[in-house]
């Protein structure tokens, strides 16, 4: 078990090893499909590209008194091409569910990022490690918006590792 | 004739969604648990955990059990000795909206498909009716979430690819979707009928009782046999590898074609929610 903190640098990236269990703690943003349509055309952005992560999930509405509503991964294989540009502008971590092309995968140790996933259908659960969230992008998205969160020891599992390792193929 | 109250119908659907979004059925808890004590790896083990520890949370906690509540799908029952004074899809349609409103559930329906405005209340519904005897009305409501949907499929094969060619179908095609429908899985399948037909019957399979079984014996003997060979495939939970890749396999058929043999597999995350409410 690693535990990590955001900005992700280069450094992080070399020790996560396919099949161990990361906490990650700091700031994090949402971002699915439509969002991803979007950021890739944005000249100027937010937030720092460089060292970020980006965790795919399209929270509940929340209530008062909560951080955020459930708030689980979707299925990654959808950001597969829309994300290749988002690395080569620095992002470094993705979270989401599930496995994604060999295409995504050469992109990706190209830029020297990482894969994680996060477990489907407890986002109750995970919603628990979300200290705080708010809307930063695309308000109109509704819950496709872009989101910054703030996590403490979210846990995660190394899916792809830059030395090409694969959570799902080497079971 | 029995005359039926729409706002009772609108009523029941609204409690309805927000139950079953915050209430993982008992019957799949315990088959859960099952499987849990059956892992022998870690993380797989570990995965089921979580799935348990989150129904705790969600039903103590109130916050939905995943954040994707799905597209409503309701199998519809009427008797025919039933009076409806009105619209019963809009009662419906209006219970989908008061119950995601006030259940705080995602609103995942967009109008258009290149369009992708969404709908903002999460209708429509989508409604399948029948006609029954008797002076009831019947409502299978299920929340169904889109990243298990998106890996279910419709084949047309031929009469003589047989049981052989539907088995092989149903495990590529499990093993193909891997991690991405949020194994462990419930598999429902269609067998006959024809091309829309099969897809009604593999939903309606997921819909079934988790511990019933076919009563056509060939049917039953499939069901067992391809509930073994998938959990054999590895897949696991998440797809991280395990003995535990499916829950349950429901099979059901209908007439078709001489020259036909349609097959559908409609996959079930293992947050299945959906119940059966009698008017």
């Amino acid at each position: 078990m690693i535990k990590l903190n955001t900005p992700i640098s280069n450094n992080d990236i070399k020790l996560l090893k396919a099949g161990e269990k990361v906490l990650l703690s700091g700031v994090i943003y949402t971002a699915r499909d439509q969002a991803h349509l979007r950021l890739i055309n944005e000249k100027e952005l937010p937030f720092k590209m460089k060292g970020s992560v980006i965790y795919y999930v399209g929270p509940t509405p929340k209530r008062d008194g909560f951080s955020i509503g459930s708030s689980g991964p979707t299925s990654s294989y959808r950001m597969d091409k829309l994300a290749v540009p988002l690395m080569e502008r620095g992002l470094k971590l993705m979270i989401g569910k599930g496995d994604r092309s060999e295409e995504f995968r050469k992109e990706m140790i190209k830029n020297n990022s990482c894969y994680l996933i996060a477990t489907g259908g407890i986002g109750a659960l995970l919603s628990s490690k979300i200290i705080s969230s708010e809307i930063i992008l695309y308000e109109d998205l509704g819950a496709e918006a872009v989101y910054k969160l703030e996590v403490k020891d979210f846990p995660c599992f190394v899916a792809y590792d830059i030395y090409g390792n694969n959570i799902f193929k080497d079971k | 004739m029995r005359k039926i109250d729409l706002s009772e119908v609108t009523n029941i659907v609204k409690e309805s969604v927000i139950k079953i979004n915050y209430e993982l059925d008992n019957s799949l808890v315990a088959l859960i648990q099952k499987a849990k004590a059956n892992e022998t790896k870690e993380i797989s083990k570990s995965i089921l955990s979580d799935i348990l520890e989150n129904q705790d949370i969600a039903r103590e906690g109130h916050i939905p059990l995943c954040q994707d509540t799905g597209i409503v799908v309701v199998f519809l029952e009427v008797g025919t000795s039933v009076l409806i004074e009105g619209d019963i899809y809009e009662a419906i349609n209006e219970g989908v909206r008061l119950g995601y409103d006030q259940g705080y559930l995602r609103k995942s329906v967009v109008k258009h498909p290149f369009l992708r405005e969404n709908t903002k209340d999460n209708s429509p519904a989508i409604i399948h009716t029948k006609l029954v005897s008797g002076d009831k009305i019947k409502l299978h409501i299920a929340s169904k979430g889109g990243g298990s949907e998106n890996m279910s499929t419709v084949v047309m094969l031929t009469p003589t690819d047989s049981i052989e060619g539907v088995k092989k179908l149903v495990l590529d095609t499990i093993f193909n979707a891997g991690g991405k429908p949020c194994p462990p899985i419930i598999v429902g399948i269609g067998i006959g009928g024809n091309f829309e037909k099969s897809a009604i019957l593999a939903k309606e399979a997921l819909l079934r009782d988790l511990d019933d079984s076919s009563n056509d014996n060939i049917i039953k003997q499939l069901e067992d046999e391809l509930y073994t060979e998938i959990n054999k495939l590895g897949v696991g939970p998440m797809g991280v590898g395990g003995e535990t890749t499916c829950l349950a396999v429901k099979i059901n058929y209908f007439p078709m074609h001489i020259a036909s043999l349609p097959v559908a597999i409609n996959i079930q995350c293992h947050s299945a929610r959906h119940i059966e409410v009698i008017l």
